[in-house]
């Protein structure tokens, strides 16, 4: 029994792990010098989750520690002649204590190789299981000081895997850290799981789940696994999506004919209809005000992405190049649409610049959806096929580097990047 | 359940008319199946599971099964095929006959996204539907669930699954 307990789990995971297809031109060079505790050993290797971190960018290539002509752990160990003649523009040192009340107390400083100064030194605390957590604090960091752009490191993704088990398909909605490490089961149903969608505050998830035998939205918190049905209508009950103040939630129903926008309001449970239009509307999603949405509507004969005010019900078009625009997501500055975009039969996802309206094609795969975009705008993930497997992938906004997150088994599918 | 129901009234009702041998209808089922099926049976009926099928193939549209039970749509579009029509009335005339409730569930292919998808599944159910209750059949026992691209028939990304993929199943 307790074999069976440890041993379910580990078979449910889609291990993700992460595959670098291209960075930028020019990288920032950077290396981070091994983190070792003083008279013990750590049970994560948190310098090589930092450099982890920081290559995943694309924006930076780090050191491989073999090349390290030492490993300095303080700022007095540091010889700048050591990294110079490597041509390192940054190092990161850092060590470990054990505090007196057992939890760990990492010390680390970001140095400028070339002007010999130190940019920072700080200290991050926490226990032995959240050695992960101060790894990627420590890659916040260092990213924010060297880029100027939030690190968002220590975000989530949520996502839902399919495989194929003796009982059937197997549908999980699951939780992992933004680089796919720690992977949680939030869900495990025999029924489709689908459009997964973080509370504004990062402590529960929306989502779609058949389970009652059509689809319903359901709300879970990360913390307790407590859920609740949302709704229950017939027909289509789909599309969450949080208002940023996390008050309300737009959603999808079909249950007066067709599918309309509606905006639940979680304080009087009531739902109010926002779109009035014989075609398909769908996939709402906020603007960061929380005064309009943008969704997909083919109301003007193929599916394009409209912006509606919820105050005055007025609705804009925003997509007219090509002929299918659909699940529009925002960067946080709402300055960015993505999209999924097809091309010339194609798939893809796009990134259309709101302001100047010039429209840039991201991915080069053919069946290319889910976009979702992290916190900082920085880059966005999406699902595509590699082969006949679904797996999660990655690119910069500015399509400058990317990566893919392949599963070791089964379908990944939906991914959604956390808020901060 | 209840499209349980319906498929046994489908497959006795070809039991009887045609003889053709069918090991999968749960002898339960049979007697009252049969005679409220073949009372209903039109000429229409017979036509479309005419014995050109050639024998069991492998093929996902059960031609031997008599009534088509999936019915297959364009690219992002729910308007019902010509060919579709005949089967529909068929189905139409026997909810007429022995109303039972049924589920029309919606598919699309795998291609654009899964939310715009689950609405196209919709709208393919909801044209079947009308066109059911257009023939007369009451509207309330015909419910229409999406699965959009959730429960595909075929798994390849290929033009031919997509077109199975695309479709409409009444159970």
């Amino acid at each position: 029994m307790v074999l069976l307990l440890c041993l379910l789990p580990l078979s449910a995971l889609a291990e993700l792990s992460i595959e670098i297809t291209r960075g930028v031109d020019n990288p920032t060079s950077i290396a981070v010098s091994p983190v070792r505790m003083k008279g013990g050993s750590l049970s994560e290797d948190i310098s090589a989750i930092v450099a982890a971190d920081l290559d995943r960018s694309g924006l930076f290539a780090t050191m491989p520690r073999a090349n390290m002509l030492s490993n300095p752990r303080t700022l007095s160990e540091v010889y700048y002649r050591d990294w110079r003649i490597v041509g390192m523009q940054y190092l990161v040192v850092g060590s470990v204590l054990r505090q007196g009340d057992g939890r760990l107390s990492a010390t680390f400083s970001l140095v400028e190789v070339a002007g010999e100064r130190v940019l920072f030194t700080h200290v991050v605390k926490g226990r032995d299981s959240e050695l992960r957590d101060i790894a990627h604090y420590i890659s916040d960091k260092v990213f924010y000081t060297i880029t100027g752009i939030k690190g968002a490191f220590s975000t989530r993704l949520a996502y839902v895997t399919v495989m194929n088990e003796a009982a059937g398909q197997v549908h999980r909605l699951m939780v992992s850290d933004a680089d796919g490490a720690r992977e949680r089961l939030m869900l495990k149903s025999k029924e489709p799981i689908m459009s997964p969608a973080w509370s504004p505050d990062a402590k529960a998830l929306a989502y779609v789940s058949f389970e009652t035998g059509r689809p319903a939205i359901f709300s879970q918190r990360l913390d307790n696994a407590k859920r609740e049905q949302l709704t229950n209508f017939k027909g289509l009950n789909g599309a969450p999506a949080w208002s940023p103040d996390g008050k309300s939630m737009a959603l999808v129903l079909s249950k007066d004919g067709n599918p309309e926008i509606y905006l639940y309001r979680f304080a009087t449970k009531t739902f109010t209809r926002l779109t009035r239009h014989f075609a398909i509307d769908t996939e709402p999603n906020w603007m960061s005000d929380g005064k309009s949405l943008i969704f997909t509507s083919d109301r003007g004969g193929s599916p394009q992405i409209y912006k509606l005010n919820i105050i005055s019900r007025k609705v804009e078009r925003l997509t007219f190049s090509g002929s299918y625009n659909a699940r529009p997501r925002l960067s946080a500055d709402d300055r960015t649409l993505v999209m999924v975009h097809r091309s010339q039969g194609l798939f893809h996802i796009a990134a259309q610049d709101l302001v100047t309206g010039d429209l840039r094609i991201l991915t080069q795969t053919r069946l290319d959806e889910s976009p979702t975009v992290a916190p900082n705008g920085a880059m966005l993930m999406y699902a595509t096929k590699r082969g006949n497997k679904g797996v999660l992938a990655a690119v910069s906004i500015d399509a400058g580097s990317r990566f893919l997150l392949p599963a070791r088994r089964g379908d990944v599918r939906e991914p959604a990047w956390s808020p901060f | 359940m209840k499209f349980e129901t319906l498929k046994s009234v489908l497959a006795c009702t070809l039991l009887s008319s045609f003889l053709v041998a069918c090991s999968s209808t749960p002898p339960a089922s049979t007697s009252t199946g049969a005679s409220s099926g073949s009372a209903t049976l039109s000429t229409d009926s017979v036509a479309t599971g005419s014995i050109d099928a050639g024998g069991v193939s492998g093929s996902d549209i059960d031609t031997t099964d008599g009534i088509e039970t999936v019915f297959y749509f364009d690219f992002d579009t729910a308007t019902l095929k010509p060919e579709s029509l005949a089967a529909l009335r068929t189905h139409a005339q026997r909810l007429i006959a022995s109303p039972v409730s049924v589920r029309l569930e919606g598919h699309g292919d795998e291609r654009g996204t899964r939310e715009y998808n689950m609405a196209l599944g919709e709208s393919r159910g909801s044209s079947v539907k009308e066109f059911l209750v257009l023939q007369g059949v009451d509207g309330s026992l015909l419910e229409v669930v999406s699965y959009g691209e959730e429960r595909p028939a075929a798994l390849d990304s290929t033009d031919n699954s997509w077109a199975l993929n695309r479709r409409v199943e009444i159970k």
